[in-house]
């Protein structure tokens, strides 16, 4: 009996200095020295790939998503969207500051709805479909409100957006709630409206984008998309020196 | 070029690149795991430890090994989080909550990394860095060091020894993942993945104002996550994180390093018991699975079924816009394929069918090709009990890479497939029946249930991804889904490590006429058969509830 007791402690000291050999190992030293290359080589990227506006003042990192909004207004509880500025996807699922109140960091996260969330069945049919008042904050709502919005507030006088000619990340929000990313398709589609409000020639703006649309990886990695943050900070070099 | 066909290349590029790290890296894993000499700093850490590493242990004392250095990895873990509030470099962090601490300690030492907590809110430099990293490479090398002790248990005959544990453990950080991981982490930063120290910070904005920030050791910790299954991300939102997965280059290399040792050991396998051909009877498995359920998420997720989807006009909901979804189907398939449980799209928002895909990938047990070791284990596992069916079927004793089949043996192997199952439906059913688990559902009925479902499937197989829409920091969750991850990592540990020793101990029998060919493509599909079995007989009642009903309807 004392004999298998003092084998166990034995036996859990090793197992404790093992873990601390292995921590300075793979949880000091690895860790600083892959921190000491990386800021060698790539310290931009390394840092958050901050960018800068073209006067030298930091607007955020092309990676992350940014809101464009007016500001908030009494009795609002979400701002309007400044609508002479690109958009990005919606991100329902960004949540708040819940679980540290010291800061106000960003929070990563997604809305974790299903493709059924808000349906109803039809009984004649079998078949699941979104009905036109959907519950509230469900899926179904979130696209319905969010093809509204794109709508009205991208239809202009002679050109009606129809719901057809929506791409689906308009209407979704992403697993992040980061994205830093639309479609060349829901750029194109805000063009006219963004045109309009900044008082450019259309055909110039269309040209913004097309600059600001980067193909896939290699030719066949990922999606084609158009970094918002990059783009509204061209137009708004574009619209100073107009 | 369709987001299809750039899909199909993408699929294509992967499979290139795993078949060209295959052999150098299956053999060199061989030669870690058989080779008597130790480095100059492997001697000195095992001064440290102050074992001899060259002494062998009998399945008792390298199980005694495994558990020892797990039961004070989750202390370590927990008192860690415990003490983030007086710890420097917690960035003013809090302690974490006992029962939200002990859940991530087990999770992250079960090689499971189910999250409850908030990575960006909640856990400082230290925790992070200095203990949840450290579990990525650790419980990755107790793995693979558990697979090679069965590897062996076949390759010797006629004595009880399995190697030594510290040895295997310690081979396995610096030899395998270490080298991989400062690659590829440098590899990720030049993606844009960040590296660094800073404190929480503002940055400005393009409409003004600021965003605070927190830094971190983000790039190192993302290698280890997919090298070694693990899948803890340092952010909430995990790979779908901008800062974790920059772009869709190195969402394609982290899919890759999920698959890629996994895969590889098979080679391994193969070398150690003195037949390639049988580690590609192994590997051809692995791969028609894993490339059947590809297939089939990229269909279902392309089809966007599901009437908000055909609404939106494409299941972008919770996906990226700059991995598509391809690239998100490519990931989600792997990630549940292996004991990943890393996300860069969020499976909750998946078609039903895609959600049932990834539920089913974890049911059968992560074995196709499975978690770093677990998923070869659980392999041979299942390969045992092939070769038990068609022992039955022709009426001889069973016998597989030379050593019998017999009772003993066959009783290890099914205590290992019970346990998994019995931890999945015993918990979901409990917390079914009781009244308040239910309150943490996101969405109502078949999706609900499956988000239960889901969660006891992905603690119990220590996958660690989540249908997120579940509110899973209650104590209720935090402790049964502890509980679920460990005894679901360590249980089936201890039959396969008794298996081993068992088969080591045996005289080897020649092969005969009557032998089953087991390096033969007729093995491969009996074993995807006995798979395909006792998966869907266990779980096919409590899948047709929750993501099959929900694809029906739809």
């Amino acid at each position: 009996m004392h004999n298998s007791v003092g084998n166990t402690a034995r036996l859990l000291g090793a197992a404790l200095r093992a873990l601390l050999v292995l921590t300075v190992v793979t949880g000091v030293l690895y860790p600083l020295a892959v921190t000491g290359v990386a800021q060698g080589l790539f310290p931009g990227k390394a840092n958050g790939s901050e960018i800068e506006d073209a006067s030298g003042r930091v607007v955020g990192s092309s990676l992350i998503g940014q809101r464009y909004d007016l500001p908030l207004k009494k009795g609002e509880e979400t701002p309007a969207p400044d609508l002479k500025w690109f958009q990005p996807r919606p991100a329902n699922g960004l949540g708040t500051n819940s679980v540290n109140t010291q800061y106000a960091l960003i929070l990563s996260g997604a809305t974790n709805r299903s493709g059924e969330d808000g349906a109803l069945h039809n009984p004649r049919t079998g078949k699941a479909y979104c009905p036109e008042k959907p519950a509230e904050g469900t899926l179904c709502a979130q696209v319905l409100d969010a093809r509204a919005a794109v709508i009205k507030d991208n239809s202009v006088p002679g050109h009606e957006v129809k719901p057809a000619d929506i791409p689906a990340d308009a209407v979704t929000s992403s697993g992040s709630g980061l994205d830093p990313h639309i479609s060349p398709a829901y750029a194109e589609l805000q063009v006219r409206r963004v045109a309009e409000k900044n008082g450019l020639p259309v055909a110039r703006v269309e040209r913004l984008v097309q600059e600001h649309t980067d193909g896939r990886i290699l030719g066949f990695l990922g999606e084609p998309r158009v970094n918002v943050l990059e783009l509204n900070v061209a137009l708004r070099e574009l619209v100073a020196g107009k | 070029m369709s987001s299809e066909l750039a899909g199909l290349l993408q699929l294509l590029a992967l499979i290139a690149a795993l078949a060209l790290a295959y052999r150098p890296l299956g053999d060199y894993m061989a030669r870690v795991y058989s080779s008597d000499k130790h480095l100059r700093v492997e001697k000195w850490i095992y001064k440290g430890i102050g074992a001899d590493p060259d002494a062998e242990m009998r399945w008792t004392a390298y199980l005694r090994g495994v558990l020892a250095f797990s039961a004070v990895g989750v202390l370590f873990l927990y008192l860690l989080q415990r003490a983030q509030g007086v710890l420097p470099g917690s960035l003013g962090f809090v302690a974490i909550d006992p029962d939200q601490a002990f859940n991530t300690a087990a999770s992250f030492v079960a090689n499971t990394n189910w999250q409850s907590y908030y990575g960006e809110q909640a856990m400082g430099h230290v925790v992070q860095t200095g203990g949840l990293a450290v579990q990525n490479f650790v419980s990755a090398a107790v793995g693979i060091a558990v697979a090679v002790a069965l590897v062996r248990g076949f390759a010797r005959s006629r004595t009880g020894e399995l190697g030594n544990f510290w040895a295997d453990l310690v081979r396995g950080v610096v030899r395998i993942l270490l080298p991989l991981s400062v690659i590829g982490a440098v590899a990720l930063v030049a993606c844009g993945a960040i590296q660094n120290f800073a404190g929480i910070h503002e940055v400005g904005q393009f409409m003004g104002g600021s965003q605070q920030w927190n830094g971190g050791a983000v790039a190192s910790q993302e290698v280890i996550k997919e090298l070694g299954t693990n899948g803890g991300g340092y952010f909430n939102a995990n790979s779908a994180h901008p800062f974790e997965n920059p772009n869709a280059l190195s969402n394609l290399f982290e899919i890759f390093l999920i698959l890629l040792i996994p895969f590889a050991l098979t080679r391994t396998f193969g070398r150690m018991v003195g037949s390639l051909k049988q580690g590609y009877a192994i590997l051809g498995t692995m791969a028609g699975i894993w490339l059947l359920f590809t297939g089939l998420m990229l269909w279902t997720e392309f089809a966007g079924h599901g009437p908000a989807f055909e609404l939106a006009g494409g299941a972008m909901e919770g996906k990226e816009t700059r991995f598509g979804i391809a690239g998100s189907a490519l990931f989600s398939v792997a990630t549940t394929l292996t004991s990943t449980g890393a996300v860069n799209s969020f499976h909750s928002s998946n078609t039903g069918f895609g959600g049932g895909i990834d539920l089913l990938g974890m049911q059968l047990g992560e074995i196709a090709p499975g978690g770093v070791g677990s998923g070869l284990y659980g392999m041979l596992i299942m390969a045992v009990i092939a070769v038990f069916l068609a022992g039955l079927m022709v009426g001889r004793t069973p016998e597989y890479l030379g050593k019998k089949i017999g009772t003993r043996e066959i009783k290890f192997a099914a205590c290992y497939i019970l346990v998994t199952p019995a931890l999945v439906l015993g918990f979901t059913a409990v917390a079914m029946a009781l009244p308040t688990p239910g309150n943490s559902m996101t969405n109502a009925g078949a999706h609900g249930f499956s988000e239960i479902l889901y969660a006891y499937t992905s603690g119990a197989n220590n996958n660690g991804s989540a249908f997120a829409g579940l509110n899973a920091d209650t104590q209720w969750f935090n402790s049964t889904i502890g509980i679920a991850m460990l005894l679901g990592r360590f249980l089936p540990m201890v039959f396969v490590l008794a298996l081993a020793g068992s088969l080591a101990e045996q005289q080897p029998v020649p092969a005969s006429a009557g032998t089953l060919r087991t390096e033969k493509p007729l093995f491969t599909g009996l074993l995807i058969g006995t798979i395909v079995i006792i998966t869907g007989l266990t779980y096919f009642p409590a899948l047709a509830l929750g993501p099959l009903a929900e694809g029906l309807a739809s």
